[in-house]
C-alpha cells in the first residue's frame, strides 16, 4: 500500500503536466539543472529539499511564472514555456490554482472578496463570482467570516481563504508553495487536510513544495530536490 | 500500570478492564484474559488494588476491583515521571550509515531508500488520521513526529555524508 487511498488512485489519469529538462539559473547561481518532472491527473505530489534546492523554482517553471532557460513544460498537451506572456497569465488565471505561504490574501478585500477574486478577474459577474465564493466557507470550516478582512482573522483561516481563492475557479493545477510554512501543528494539519480533501473532491491535481515530511505526508508520493535536479529515490524504493 | 491506571477511574470487572485496555492501548494485540486477572492479582497481592466480594454467577469475572491509596500514589508517580528520552537513532540508522562509510558503500543510497521508507510509513500514518478516531489519530501523531525527527537527522547525515566518510576512514 503506499498510502494513497483507493479512491484517490482511481481517479489519477494521464499526465497532465510535465517539465524535461528544466535549466535556470538567477545570476551564476545555478537553480535548476536539468529537472525533470511529470505528474498524473488528479496525483498529489509532494516536491521536497532542502531549502536552496530549487523545488520553487521548479514549481514557478511548470506553473509558467518563470520561463526556463533550456528545457520544455507541457500542460495538458501545450507547451507552456514557448506561450507569450498574456498567453500564460490567461493559462494561470483559468486553469491553475495558487496558495503560498506569505501575504497572499488582499488586506483591503473582505475574505469573500479575497477568494471571489479568481472568478472577477476572470470576467465573472460580481454576483455570481461572491456567490460562488460564499459556497467555500462552509466546505472550509470558515462560517461567518465572509466579511472579515485580514486583520481580524487568524493564520490559519486567511490560509484556509487562500486555498478557497484558489480552488475557486475549479483549477486543473493547484500549485501549493508551503502553504503551512507559517502555522503551528494543529492550523497546519486543518489546512493540510482540508487542501487534499478538498482538492480530491474536485479532482484537481496538486504540486505541492514543501520541506515538512509531515506535510508531504498527505501526499500520493514525493519527490526529492537536489541540486536542482529530480530524484526518484521514492520510486526505486517502492 | 495501565490497568492500574483504569482502575483509578472506578472500581472495575476484569472483563470491563479488558475491554477498555483493548479499545484504547492494545492496537490490535488484545490483552489475554489470563494476563488481566494474573496483574489483578498481583495489583491486590501488593496492595495496590483490593478484591471484592465475589458476586454471583459463574466465570472467573465475579470479583470486583478498586484501587487503594497506596495504588492511587503509585499511578500518580508513575504519571509525572518522564520516560528515558531514548536515543533512537543510535541503534538501527545510525549503525548503518557508519558501516555503510566503512564498507566504502554507497550510503547516501541507503538513507535516500530509508527517508522513502519513512514517507511511505508517514503516509499510511496520515491517511489513518483522516478516518480513525482522535485516540487512534494521538497515536499515529506520535509516530509521525518520531518518524519526523529521523527525517530530519537523515537530511542533516545526508548532508554531511563527505566530511563523515573522511572521518569514518582515517
Amino acid at each position: 500500500m503506499n498510502g494513497a487511498n483507493d479512491s484517490s488512485v482511481a481517479k489519477v489519469g494521464g499526465v497532465i503536466i510535465e517539465g524535461r529538462d528544466l535549466v535556470l539559473s538567477f545570476g551564476e547561481t545555478p537553480a535548476l539543472r536539468g529537472a525533470c518532472l511529470s505528474v498524473r491527473r488528479g496525483e498529489i505530489i509532494a516536491v521536497m529539499g532542502p531549502s536552496g534546492s530549487g523545488k520553487s523554482t521548479l514549481l514557478h517553471c511548470l506553473a509558467g511564472i518563470l520561463v526556463p532557460a533550456s528545457g520544455e513544460v507541457y500542460f495538458d498537451g501545450q507547451r507552456l514555456d514557448t506561450m507569450r506572456e498574456a498567453q500564460r497569465s490567461r493559462l494561470r488565471r483559468d486553469r491553475f490554482g495558487f496558495v503560498f505561504q506569505f501575504g497572499q490574501l488582499v488586506p483591503e478585500l473582505t475574505a469573500e472578496e479575497n477568494v471571489a477574486l479568481p472568478l472577477l478577474l476572470g470576467g465573472t459577474r460580481r454576483d455570481q463570482a461572491l456567490r460562488a465564493a460564499r459556497s467555500w466557507f462552509e466546505r472550509l470550516d470558515l462560517d461567518g467570516m465572509e466579511r472579515h478582512r485580514t486583520g481580524e482573522m487568524s493564520g490559519g483561516q486567511s490560509q484556509r481563504v487562500a486555498l478557497a481563492r484558489g480552488l475557486v475557479a475549479h483549477p486543473d493545477v493547484l500549485f501549493a508553495d508551503e502553504p503551512t510554512g507559517s502555522l503551528d501543528s494543529l492550523s497546519g494539519e486543518l489546512v493540510m487536510g482540508l487542501l487534499t480533501r478538498t482538492a480530491r473532491e474536485e479532482g484537481s491535481t496538486v504540486i505541492l513544495v514543501t520541506h515538512e515530511p509531515r506535510v508531504a505526508a498527505y501526499a500520493d508520493r514525493e519527490v526529492i530536490v537536489r541540486d536542482g535536479r529530480v530524484t526518484t529515490a521514492s520510486a526505486v524504493a517502492r | 500500570m495501565a490497568l492500574l491506571g483504569l482502575l483509578d477511574r472506578e472500581p472495575s470487572h476484569g472483563y470491563d478492564l479488558k475491554r477498555d485496555y483493548d479499545t484504547y492501548f492494545s492496537r490490535g494485540r488484545p490483552l489475554p484474559f489470563g494476563q488481566v486477572y494474573a496483574t489483578l492479582s498481583r495489583l491486590a497481592r501488593d496492595g495496590k488494588a483490593i478484591a471484592g466480594e465475589a458476586e454471583p454467577g459463574a466465570g472467573p469475572d465475579r470479583k470486583r476491583y478498586a484501587i487503594t491509596e497506596t495504588g492511587k500514589s503509585e499511578v500518580e508517580a508513575w504519571l509525572a515521571e518522564p520516560i528515558p528520552a531514548e536515543p533512537y537513532l543510535q541503534t538501527d540508522l545510525f549503525v548503518k550509515v557508519v558501516l555503510s562509510l566503512m564498507l566504502g558503500r554507497p550510503a547516501e543510497e541507503y538513507l535516500d531508500a530509508q527517508r522513502a521508507a519513512h514517507l511511505r510509513r508517514m503516509r499510511e500514518l496520515t491517511e489513518l488520521k483522516q478516518h480513525d478516531s482522535l485516540v487512534d489519530a494521538l497515536l499515529a501523531d506520535h509516530g509521525l513526529f518520531h518518524l519526523d525527527a529521523d527525517l530530519r537527522w537523515i537530511d542533516l547525515t545526508a548532508a554531511r555524508l563527505a566530511p563523515l566518510a573522511e572521518e569514518v576512514a582515517s
